[in-house]
Order: C-alpha cells, then sequence, then structure tokens
C-alpha cells in the first residue's frame, strides 16, 4: 500500500502531464516550450544521475546531449565526407528511428570514456575534463564543415517514422505529436532511473557517495557502478539530444553551449539533486519560467533571474525544491530513495 | 621560419596576459579550495571597464588599467564577502555553483547594461607596427607585453615579500595551522579572491584593446585559465606564469600549423591530456605523504 | 593446517618513512589473534595492506591460498575477507536498516544464500529482481537483530551514538559473509557494559567459524578475548604468543612503557619526512 502511496505523486504528474495539450488547445507557443522544456527535463534527469547519486558534476553533460543530436541527424541526412589519404566514408540516409537508436549507442560510448576517466580524476577536475570535453567536440562540430556544415548548421533533419508491422506508419511532424512523443520518452527515462537507484545499484552509488573506502570494503566495484551510472546517464543525454535535432529539424554548434549544461544543472539542483522528482520539478520550472518571463524581461535579464535563483536556492534550500517542501509536509524530514519506508512488510 | 618567428613573438604577447589570467586563478584555486566561475566574467568586466574608462571618462588606456584593476579588486572583494564568506566550511560543490550563479549574473549583467554588440576600445598608439627583423608587432601590443610582466612582477613581490603574501603562502598551507599562528583568515580570504579577480580584471583590460571587448569574451578565457592553472599545479604561481606561455605557444602553433578553428582547442586537449597522465601539472613537486 | 591468512615479509614505506618494515604472521582458521602496539606501530597500516587499500613495496598477504597481489579492495572481500574502519564506519546519511542492506550488496552478486539469485542490471530494470530484494531485506533484519541493532533500524546511522555506529560497522562487515574480519579498533567509544556486550558477540561471530584479527588499544578486552596476540612496534613484530605470555614479555613491557618518548621520535621522524 505504501508503495502504491509513492507511485502516487509521479502517477499524477504523469496524467497532468498528458492531459495538458487538451487543456491548452492548440497553443503552438506553450506546446513548444513544453516540448523544448520536456527534452530538457530528460537531460536534467541524465544529469541527476551523475550528479545527484554518485556526486559527480559533470559540467559538460551537453556534450552527450549534442552528440545525440549530430549522431541522429547525420544518420537520417546522410553524408559524404573525405577522411584524408584518399579515404572516404559515404553514408546513406536511414529512418530517423535508426537515429534515434544510433544516438543513444553512440552517447552511451562516450558516456563510458568519461565514467572509466572519472575514477582517475575526481572533484574538480573531474567537471574541468568534462566541459573540456564538452568544449573540443563543440568545436568539432563548428570546424568539421564538410560533415556538419558547421556554423550554418544541418537543415531537413526528417522528423521520426515510427511504425508498427501490419498497423502502418506514423511520421510525427505536428508538436502535439511531438510532445507525446517526449512525454514517453520522458516516462521512460524516469522508470529506468526509479529501477536504477531504487535497488542494489542504487545502494552502491549512495555507499560510494557517502563513503567511498566503506563501500569498498564491502565489495562495491566503484569503477564498475560509476561507469554503469555514466553511461546510463549519457545515453538517455543523447535520446534527449536526438529528440530536439528531429524537433526542430535543424541543429548548429549552438546545442553544444555551456549555458545548457548550466540549464540543466540549476534545474537538478533548485528542484533538488538525487531524488526522483526533483529534476522533473526543477526542470518543468525552469523549462517553463521564459514563457512566464518572456512578456517581462529581455532573455539576457532572464537570465540574470536564473543566476539570482541559483545562488539564492543554495544558500536557503541547499538540498532543492523537493527534499526541502517534502520536509516542511512530513515531519521527518525526507530521503533521496524511502527504501525502508517503501515496503513496512519487511521482518523488524 | 619568418612564419615560426612571428608565431613566437605573438606568443609572448599573448602568454604575459594568460599568465596574468592563470595567477589568478591558481591563487584562488590553491588557496581557498573554490573552482572560481566568476574569473571569465571579471575579466570580461576589465575590458569593459576599460572602454568605459576610455570612452565615457576620455581617459587614456594607461590610466584606464588602474580604474579596470581597482574595479576587479572591490568587485572581488564583493563576491567574496557576499558570496563566499558565509558558506565557508562547505563542500566545494556548493561554492562551485555559487560561483556559477555568480559568473551568469555578471556575463547576462554586462550583456544587458552593453548589449551584445562588440565594442573597440580606441588605441593611444601609432599605427604602423614595429619591424623586429621578420617580424612585426604592433606597439599597442608591446605594451600589453610590459604591463603584463610589470603586473606579474609586483604579484610575485607581493607574495614573496610582504606580510600579506606570507600570510597568504601560510594559508596555502594549512588554513588551520595558519590561524591558530594568529593569521586572520577571513581577511586572507577576501585578499586573496580580489587580487585574483583584480589580475582577472587586468587581463580584461590589455587584451580589450587588442581585440574587441563584448559579453562573451569571458567563457573561453576562463576556461583557458583552467588550463593554465592546471598545467601549472594547484596554487602554483610561477607554474601558472609558465603554463600561461606555453598554453600560448600552444595556441599560437595550433592555429598556424592545424587550423585557426582549433585554436582555442588547445586549452581543452591540454587540460585533458594533463590530468589524464599528470594530474598534479607539470610544475608540482612531489605530492606529500600522509 | 596452513593458515588462512598469511602476512609474508611485508614491508612498507612512503617516500622515505618506513610504516611497516618486515612483518611476517599467520593466522589460523578460527582463531581471535589481536595485532597490537603502541600509536603509530603500523597496525591500521598492515590493516590497509591486507584489504588492498595499500599496496605493500615488498612482501606479499595470502587469503586461504590465495596471493592477494593486485587484488582491487573489493575483490578482497568477495574472497570473504572483510573489514571494519577505525573512524568512520557508516554510511551517515543512511539509516541503519539500509547501511546492512549497502553492505549486503555482494550478497545479491554471487547467489552466496538458497534462493537468492543473483539480480542483474537487466532483471532490475524490469523490476524481477523484487524476490532476491525481499530476501536481502529479511537478511538485514536478521542481521541487526544479531547484533543488537534491531531496535535502531530506522535511525540514521550519522546520528547514533559512536560507540553504536562501531557496531553498525561490524554489521556491515558481516553481511559481506566472510569467513575471516578484520576489526579496527571496533570497542573505542564504547563504555564498559557495551564493551562486554561486544566481547559476547565477537565469541558468537567465533562460533559461527568466521576467524577474527584485531586491531585495539583495550588490553584488559584483548587479553580476556585472544587466543593469540601479535604485537608491533615501529613497523616491526617484537612478540608473538598467547596472551598470558605476552603479559610478560619484557620487550612488550619496554616498548608500552616507552610509548610516551617513542611517540615523540615518531612525531620528529613524521616531521622530517614531511619536510625532506
Amino acid at each position: 500500500m505504501s508503495r502504491l502511496l509513492h507511485a502516487l505523486p509521479p502517477l499524477a504528474l504523469l496524467a497532468a502531464l498528458a492531459a495538458l495539450p487538451l487543456a491548452l488547445g492548440s497553443n503552438p507557443y506553450l506546446l513548444n516550450a513544453l516540448i523544448v522544456t520536456g527534452i530538457l527535463t530528460i537531460g536534467a534527469m541524465s544529469l541527476n544521475l551523475l550528479l545527484g547519486y554518485t556526486g559527480q558534476l559533470s559540467l559538460g553533460h551537453i556534450a552527450f546531449f549534442g552528440i545525440g543530436a549530430y549522431v541522429s541527424a547525420l544518420t537520417s541526412l546522410g553524408f559524404d565526407v573525405e577522411l584524408g589519404f584518399g579515404l572516404r566514408a559515404v553514408h546513406e540516409p536511414w529512418p530517423a528511428a535508426v537515429g534515434f537508436v544510433l544516438a543513444v549507442v553512440a552517447a552511451g560510448a562516450c558516456g563510458y570514456l568519461i565514467g572509466r576517466l572519472s575514477f582517475r580524476v575526481r572533484g574538480a577536475y573531474f567537471v574541468l575534463v568534462t566541459i573540456s570535453f564538452a568544449e573540443v567536440v563543440r568545436l568539432v562540430a563548428l570546424n568539421w564543415v564538410e560533415l556538419t556544415q558547421g556554423p550554418l548548421a544541418l537543415t531537413n533533419i526528417p522528423a521520426i517514422t515510427l511504425g508498427l508491422p501490419g498497423l502502418g506508419t506514423w511520421t510525427l511532424r505536428t508538436k502535439l505529436q511531438n510532445y507525446y512523443l517526449v512525454l514517453a520518452v520522458g516516462t521512460l527515462c524516469w522508470f529506468v532511473v526509479a529501477r536504477l537507484v531504487g535497488a542494489r545499484f542504487g545502494r552502491a552509488m549512495r555507499g560510494l557517495k557517502e563513503n567511498e573506502s566503506l563501500a569498498l570494503s564491502v565489495g562495491i566495484n566503484a569503477t564498475r557502478t560509476l561507469t554503469v551510472a555514466a553511461v546510463v546517464s549519457a545515453a538517455m543525454a543523447g535520446a534527449a539530444g536526438s529528440l530536439y535535432a528531429h524537433y526542430l529539424r535543424i541543429i548548429d554548434p549552438e546545442v553544444f553551449a555551456f549555458t545548457t549544461t548550466v540549464g540543466m544543472v540549476i534545474m537538478v539542483v533548485a528542484g533538488g539533486k538525487g531524488t526522483l522528482m526533483g529534476p522533473v520539478v526543477g526542470g518543468l520550472i525552469f523549462g517553463l519560467l521564459p514563457v512566464a518571463l518572456r512578456p517581462v524581461m529581455a532573455p539576457e535579464a532572464q537570465w540574470i533571474v536564473y543566476g539570482l535563483v541559483l545562488i539564492v536556492i543554495l544558500f536557503v534550500m541547499p538540498r532543492g525544491i523537493v527534499p526541502g517542501l517534502a520536509g516542511l509536509v512530513r515531519r521527518r524530514p525526507a530521503r533521496a530513495v524511502p527504501v525502508l519506508e517503501a515496503s513496512p512488510e519487511a521482518p523488524r | 621560419m619568418d612564419q615560426l618567428i612571428q608565431h613566437l613573438v605573438n606568443t609572448l604577447i599573448l602568454g604575459g596576459t594568460y599568465a596574468l589570467l592563470g595567477i589568478g586563478l591558481t591563487l584562488i584555486f590553491g588557496i581557498m579550495n573554490v573552482v572560481n566561475f566568476t574569473h571569465g566574467a571579471l575579466y570580461t568586466v576589465g575590458a569593459y571597464l576599460t572602454y568605459l574608462a576610455v570612452a565615457a571618462l576620455g581617459l587614456d588606456l594607461f590610466l584606464a588599467l588602474p580604474v579596470a584593476i581597482l574595479g576587479g579588486l572591490l568587485l572581488g572583494a564583493l563576491i567574496e564577502i557576499v558570496l563566499l564568506r558565509p558558506l565557508r566550511g562547505q563542500d566545494i560543490d556548493t561554492t562551485m555553483l555559487v560561483m556559477i550563479g555568480a559568473g551568469i549574473v555578471l556575463q547576462s549583467g554586462t550583456l544587458w547594461i552593453f548589449g551584445g554588440v562588440a565594442k573597440a576600445v580606441p588605441s593611444p598608439f601609432p599605427e604602423a607596427p614595429l619591424q623586429i627583423g621578420p617580424a612585426s608587432v604592433s606597439w599597442l601590443r608591446l605594451f600589453v607585453l610590459g604591463a603584463a610582466l610589470l603586473l606579474i612582477g609586483l604579484t610575485y613581490a607581493l607574495i614573496n615579500r610582504t606580510k600579506l603574501g606570507l600570510a597568504m603562502r601560510a594559508t596555502f598551507q594549512d588554513a588551520d595551522t595558519a590561524a591558530l599562528m594568529g593569521v586572520n583568515v577571513r581577511v586572507i580570504y577576501t585578499a586573496t579572491f580580489a587580487m585574483g579577480s583584480a589580475l582577472a580584471a587586468a587581463a580584461g583590460a590589455l587584451l580589450g584593446p587588442v581585440y574587441v571587448v563584448h559579453p562573451q569574451m569571458g567563457g573561453p578565457a576562463e576556461l583557458k585559465a583552467f588550463a593554465i592553472v592546471i598545467l601549472g599545479g594547484l596554487g602554483n604561481v610561477t607554474g601558472a606564469a609558465i603554463g600561461g606561455f606555453i598554453l600560448a605557444l600552444a595556441e599560437e602553433l595550433g592555429a598556424g600549423y592545424i587550423s585557426s578553428g582549433y585554436r582555442d582547442a588547445m586549452g581543452f586537449l591540454i587540460i585533458i591530456a594533463v590530468l589524464l597522465y599528470r594530474p598534479t601539472g607539470l610544475f608540482a613537486k612531489a605530492e606529500r605523504v600522509g | 593446517m596452513s593458515p588462512i591468512l598469511s602476512i609474508d615479509h611485508v614491508g612498507v614505506r612512503f617516500g622515505g618513512l618506513v610504516a611497516i618494515a618486515d612483518l611476517h604472521f599467520d593466522v589460523q582458521a578460527g582463531e581471535i589473534v589481536s595485532l597490537i602496539g603502541p600509536n603509530g606501530a603500523g597496525k591500521t597500516t598492515a590493516f590497509n595492506v591486507m584489504t588492498g587499500f595499500l599496496k605493500p613495496s615488498q612482501g606479499e598477504v595470502r587469503f586461504r591460498g590465495t596471493s592477494l597481489k593486485g587484488l582491487q579492495p573489493h575483490d578482497i572481500t568477495r574472497l570473504g575477507l572483510a573489514r571494519t574502519f577505525q573512524r568512520t564506519s557508516v554510511f551517515p546519511d543512511d539509516t541503519v536498516f539500509d547501511n546492512v542492506m549497502i553492505g549486503l550488496h555482494r550478497q545479491g552478486a554471487s547467489g552466496g544464500a538458497p534462493g537468492m539469485a543473483r539480480a542483474s542490471l537487466l532483471d532490475t530494470l524490469l523490476g524481477r529482481a523484487g524476490a532476491s530484494e525481499q530476501a536481502l531485506r529479511a537478511r538485514a533484519a536478521a542481521l541487526l537483530d544479531w547484533t543488537g541493532l534491531g531496535g535502531r533500524a530506522r535511525e540514521k546511522a550519522g546520528s547514533l551514538a559512536y560507540g553504536e555506529q562501531r557496531l553498525v560497522g561490524v554489521a556491515l562487515a558481516l553481511a559481506t559473509d566472510p569467513a575471516m574480519l578484520l576489526l579496527d579498533e571496533p570497542v573505542s567509544g564504547m563504555n564498559a557494559s557495551e564493551t562486554r556486550v561486544f566481547v559476547r558477540l565477537l565469541r558468537q561471530i567465533r562460533e559461527r567459524g568466521i576467524t577474527i584479527l584485531l586491531v585495539e588499544h583495550d588490553m584488559p578486552m584483548v587479553m580476556e578475548v585472544s587466543d593469540r596476540i601479535v604485537v608491533l612496534n615501529y613497523g616491526r613484530l617484537i612478540a608473538e604468543g598467547p596472551p598470558e605470555a605476552i603479559r610478560s614479555d619484557p620487550a612488550v613491557i619496554e616498548a608500552y612503557l616507552g610509548q610516551g618518548s617513542a611517540a615523540r621520535r615518531a612525531a620528529a621522524e613524521v616531521r622530517e619526512a614531511a619536510c625532506a
């Protein structure tokens, strides 16, 4: 029963999000904001897996997002590049759905590299390595014009086509279709994170974060745990990037902007790192804040507000909105993953 | 060959400013254990203060430079007192995130106030460059190098010859012990952050007139500063000074012989390579025992 | 009978500082052995070598005949050698129950108990890990009851009294289902009655067939519980034998009587090494 109680808020949120377009009617501006917010929220959820549960701050997280976007776009657009030494790589366009899968795989592979790295360099150095990685990838996207069109952007990226054998195919061109696609992928990602952090693997991550030596001494393999977390996290960010590319249907090296990572960090930290709902709540707030602020202030002024909000939250609610509110509602402080509360039938 | 000499001359000019940037950051990182994500914004602020001093107040570049340095000093002290002092004792991630927030506020604030159009700072020097053999160098750039070297020298003197510098070095070794020996660590932290910020502002003030002044100039500069700090080893002032010149050389050669588009990639490749193969920096002494 | 743990001429040097000179002793299965010595004698360093946290400069450690050379701490735990830590013995932000659940990490992996199949990452994602989760919970609860921590299950480990935290540390080590337990000052921070209870627990652990190597400063406790005592000073073994023999060993008495000046000398050496 208690298990059901814990599943209730996310289910209610899911139902509300699923019903939202009906309430909005066909307001394309709001729907667009919701789609982009949803995509960034998936990015924030993936960042949370590293930042919130393993304690590793990846400030180059946008690299996985951007790699996902470019891999997906190039897979579905095709390319013809001179590699030097007389070698040429020619690729005929494949369906966008294949691009999505390849984006997830490619981003996950990059996550593997970063995960292995995280065992060598920790803390501030890990942050700097991840930023550097993202910037190098951005510069490649900017300068390898033959492949990426550089600042001219990749255009005419096809929309994702879904097909079921015997039932026909749908090409997701409308905003409404894309909204539900993002919602579906987001729900899947939420489910993956929830499963991961709620069980043995999640305990291993928490153990490493709280007391690494002790975690090693009870047999937790730090390299493997951190690598798996990084791979899953990067793959999810890659999925978000792919959705972004096929929704906007145009991408340029600006997808690698450092500020987007910062935006995701704000979503995670403000919402509550190391909680399942935190990045979703933070994502919705900070994703939709521009909609509210747009009539009253310029974009650069909005960023001033974001910066100030980040600072204020770290000062007054360092654990974030979700744990903060949960702490107000319950008498006992909220816990990240309530393992014990989830099953009172556990023998005591 | 001639091209190489020109690259080396450029390296010297650029390296001096990079060294300033790196020294400022390594002091803050080393002494305070704060990953200062406002460093780039302070570099930008320094450049805009120069622009303001020259364009609005009609000062010449020689007087604008002290204005920028003073501005950086005050802004740095303000940031430290308001944001970092209350967070003393918090983990490095918290202060890093707060600094990211402050950096965003400063950078977006500059964009808001001055707009996105780049500004040029008029130079008081003759247009015709100085010819040294096959290489040519503008008088402005020579002034930049001279001023940078002077500021590096002053920083050295401050750290090695003054009581403040002694207290800073003691705090770097061990803040608790320094406090026990009567060092006012709070003041040292404020002084360190203000000094580091002033150096960042000075670097911006010097490079602003060479290139153009725009709100986004701080981002790449900040990451370069991190590259220099990592190259030189945490808290190592000499290492940062040398690191500044090494980064400048790598950029010049990278831009000259590989592709100008990858100039900015050099710093990042240095960060990745150094951290993977020699995480204590190129000039670090052996790690302490225990 | 071959020993369960062999310390084979192990030496550890940090730069010029010798933490362990040449340590050589065995522990037989089923024994309770204590490793004692003045502060700075190298006891914790020895533990760190045995559990893979430190690589020895020379020599090797063998556990149940397997050389531990090059093995990571988590590999060594899997072989059945578990340890506790002197200072930080818990995961502070989790409840005591969740602490033990984290400690049961290996149990989900190697099928240690009947009916406890390995929960792979895929099983976790598909929600098929439920059965083993239930078994783990039951096991955690049983372990807490057995160590006398049942009443503390829902409390945050970091908020417990120091002595109780040591006990959680022991429960965590036991959760790995070890054949041998290395306990680093387990009763420090415990009062006399808690220590008595702990000694009883120690004997129960041994009755379950778990060998125990103990580092401890509480001499009455060491004398009472040990089958054999190994004495270290300046990284060297200076005596080895049953408690009665150690009590009257002149070298041991000398080491402990001279502790004041020895501590000063050791401190001076450390300072020199740090400056060099």
